[in-house]
């Protein structure tokens, strides 16, 4: 009897939740889980395709630098991603998990292109991409105020909310392109690009939409550190039961933010289809509202490391476009990679949250 | 009619397992987005399994019986690893739910795509598709008993045998969620998972074998897709089912009972699209928007009559540590 007493279950090691690590200590973690996903993805890359990991990696720098062209193409694609990025980031920071990002992109951009499709020719040019530009805003914010408005009053959850609504905008979208006879040959559900109502050429295509994302930064990083409501936000995010302790009305904080949010998704929606595009399809938004919430997170929600994590998906994205290229593999290889660095980062958050502690070895557990 | 009601289940299947998948796992708290690419990859390993199968043996020395199980063992694996990569990152590792599904979604189209697409290059084949006439027809066997039975025979019997597993498996799932300890346990973990700990329930091996389980059963919406439903792979074929399925969670109320219904439905709306002749394509692109509307009317619903056995699951998408109570 005595002897199962003093037999004590104990575990190899526990965990602990770290209280604060120094930023450098985390970045080097980060650097390290980075390092560990390319040695991971190179003998994936060798296993799949059987060829030499360095040309490999040669040919990913080669298709996000090869030349002046592509880099600009590269910092335009990283733009639009953080774009969304940042629209998802208040809303995250509240812990509102709008997942419709994609939606409220898709909304701005059928905005977008219905405002210049019925007003073109009426106004003037730059009046028709200011009204185009209000109605992308307008549309984008509309459709995160609607789950935001049910999840202020009731609760309902607003991560499926959001979801739903993405495929909802997706075929609103597909409907749209039917009933108005946008299509270039029937059935096609093909629509050319607009000639009028395009974002003006400054320098070149891209750097309009660069440079009004830059701007979107700072603001967003003002806004969320420096602004009354931004601290609200957190304070929201933190814990609502404090919030309303403290006299911040939950409920206008959840909709000012999904508005705010929504409209910024549908900034990027008219970036998209004034910018870049041209036209309008269920796909425009190519899946930047789902990659921009893992940029969002893996940056902490800090607007100045969203630009090194939507730079570093956008510099994968276009790396193995080029490895698929010149090796000539499917296209979806590069979607294996993506998913492999995004695990090996999700994972390194672990390390940097929290602490293993091994089992002290005590003469009475011996 | 017959056809209406054939092409409806169906549609109906993939719904199904991978909606029964995904209600076990969010009971035990895990919110998994990476559902659709578990589903492509469940669909895709299955393909690599028969195909290899095939071509290691040749068309003509197919045993029926092991190529199947060959298939469904590949399918099973290549569902496990992907509910073990979330099922690690999520629970030992505590990772963000959202963002974790959502990597594994990617990560999975990916891996159906690439290797779709690449094993039509292996074969020589000239078109994007893998045909796997040879032991899909397997997977299409009807109950011998069918034909002398009328339009009951058509109705009820007319399909493969992993349709009635997609059933006998929903109604099991309900069975062991609402009637038994072990579903009970999942209940608590699920809704409050510090709760559970303390009666001694073992959170974790609870929320992995849940959501490795559900990862398993929601592959076998993509094998269906691929095996039963079209006999070839195509990529991005599958399409959007995934998503849906998760709308169908929130459907049924995390019910895989009512799910069963409810898949039969969305499958008939999907159905209406396609069979009804005349009707203009903006209805059918309303019919396709329909299941995504119904869902989310159904989300407000519950969320306003706030009845407690209608919510999701208390702790859904919160990770659980141990020494934070």
């Amino acid at each position: 009897m005595s002897n199962i007493a003093t037999k004590k279950h104990e575990p190899l090691f526990h965990i602990v939740k770290r209280n604060a690590i120094p930023w450098w200590k985390a970045w080097i973690v980060r650097a390290i889980s980075i390092l560990l996903a390319v040695v991971v993805c190179s003998f994936v890359t060798i296993l799949l395709t059987k060829q030499n990991p360095v040309l490999v990696w040669g040919a990913m720098f080669k298709g996000a630098f090869g030349t002046e062209r592509i880099v600009w193409r590269l910092f335009r694609d990283i733009s639009l991603l953080l774009c969304v990025s940042l629209a998802v980031t208040p809303a995250f920071k509240m812990r509102f998990w709008n997942c419709g990002a994609e939606g409220q992109v898709l909304m701005g951009c059928l905005a977008t292109f219905a405002t210049v499709r019925f007003l073109g020719g009426t106004v003037s040019e730059p009046l028709l991409l200011v009204i185009s530009l209000a109605a992308a805003l307008i549309a984008g914010a509309v459709w995160g105020l609607i789950p935001a408005v049910f999840y202020a009053f009731f609760k309902t959850n607003e991560t499926l909310f959001t979801l739903m609504m993405n495929y909802v905008a997706k075929g609103l979208i597909t409907l749209s392109i039917i009933y108005f006879q946008w299509e270039n040959t029937f059935g096609s559900q093909i629509v050319s690009p607009l000639r009028i109502g395009r974002l003006p050429k400054v320098y070149n295509d891209h750097l309009v939409i660069i440079l009004t994302v830059a701007l979107i930064t700072l603001f967003m990083y003002i806004y969320l550190n420096y602004t009354k409501q931004g601290y609200e936000i957190s304070v929201v995010g933190e814990s609502e039961n404090t919030a309303n302790y403290i006299g911040i009305n939950v409920k206008n904080v959840v909709i000012r933010t999904m508005l705010i949010s929504g409209a910024i998704c549908g900034l990027a929606g008219f970036l998209l289809v004034s910018g870049k595009d041209g036209t309008v399809s269920p796909d425009t938004a190519d899946g930047r509202g789902f990659t921009a919430i893992m940029v969002s997170w893996l940056a902490k929600f800090n607007p100045i490391y969203m630009i090194i994590t939507s730079f570093l998906l956008v510099f994968f994205q276009f790396g193995s476009k080029e490895i698929t290229r010149s090796f000539r593999l499917n296209d979806d290889f590069s979607e294996i990679l993506t998913g492999i660095v995004i695990f090996f980062i999700i994972g390194s958050e672990f390390f940097i949250n929290y602490q293993i502690k091994m089992r002290k070895l005590t003469k009475e557990g011996k | 009619m017959t056809v209406f009601i054939q092409g409806a289940i169906r549609q109906a299947m993939p719904l199904l397992f991978g909606a029964t998948g995904e209600i076990l796992t969010e009971k035990s708290g895990n919110l998994n987005l990476g559902i659709p690419g578990i589903m492509y990859v469940g669909a895709i390993s299955g393909v690599i399994g028969a195909t290899i199968y095939e071509h290691t043996v040749g068309a003509e020395a197919i045993v029926p019986a092991l190529a199947v199980s060959i298939t469904l063992l590949a399918s099973f694996i290549g569902s496990l690893l992907m509910g073990l990569i979330y099922s690690f990152l999520v629970i030992s590792l505590r990772a963000n739910q959202n963002v974790t599904g959502l990597a594994l979604t990617t990560f999975g189209i990916g891996i159906g795509n690439f290797f779709g697409g690449s094993l039509t290059k292996i074969i020589g084949s000239q078109t994007a598709n893998i045909s796997l006439g040879n032991i899909s027809k397997y997977f299409k066997m009807t109950p011998p008993i069918a034909d002398k039975l009328g339009w009951f025979g058509d109705w009820f019997l007319s399909y493969g045998f992993l349709t009635y597993v997609g059933i006998i498996v929903a109604i099991i799932a309900g069975y062991v969620l609402k009637r038994t300890r072990v579903g009970l346990h999942l209940r608590a973990v699920g809704e409050n998972p510090a709760t559970a700990d303390a009666t001694g329930v073992n959170v974790t091996k609870y929320k992995y074998v849940a959501t490795c389980t559900g990862s398993v059963i929601a592959g076998l919406g993509g094998l269906y897709y691929v095996f039963e439903y079209t006999g070839n792979w195509s990529n991005n074929g599958f399409g959007d089912r995934g998503w849906l399925a998760i709308a169908l969670v929130i459907f049924a109320l995390w019910k895989p009972v009512i799910a069963i219904i409810g898949s039969i439905l969305f499958g008939a709306l999907y159905m209406l699209g396609i069979t009804t002749t005349g009707i203009s394509r903006e209805l059918k692109e309303v019919y396709e928007l329909l299941p995504y509307l119904a869902t989310i009317f159904i989300l407000i619903i519950t969320s306003i009559r706030n009845k407690k056995e209608n919510h999701p699951p208390a702790s859904l998408g919160l990770s659980y540590f141990r020494e934070e109570r």
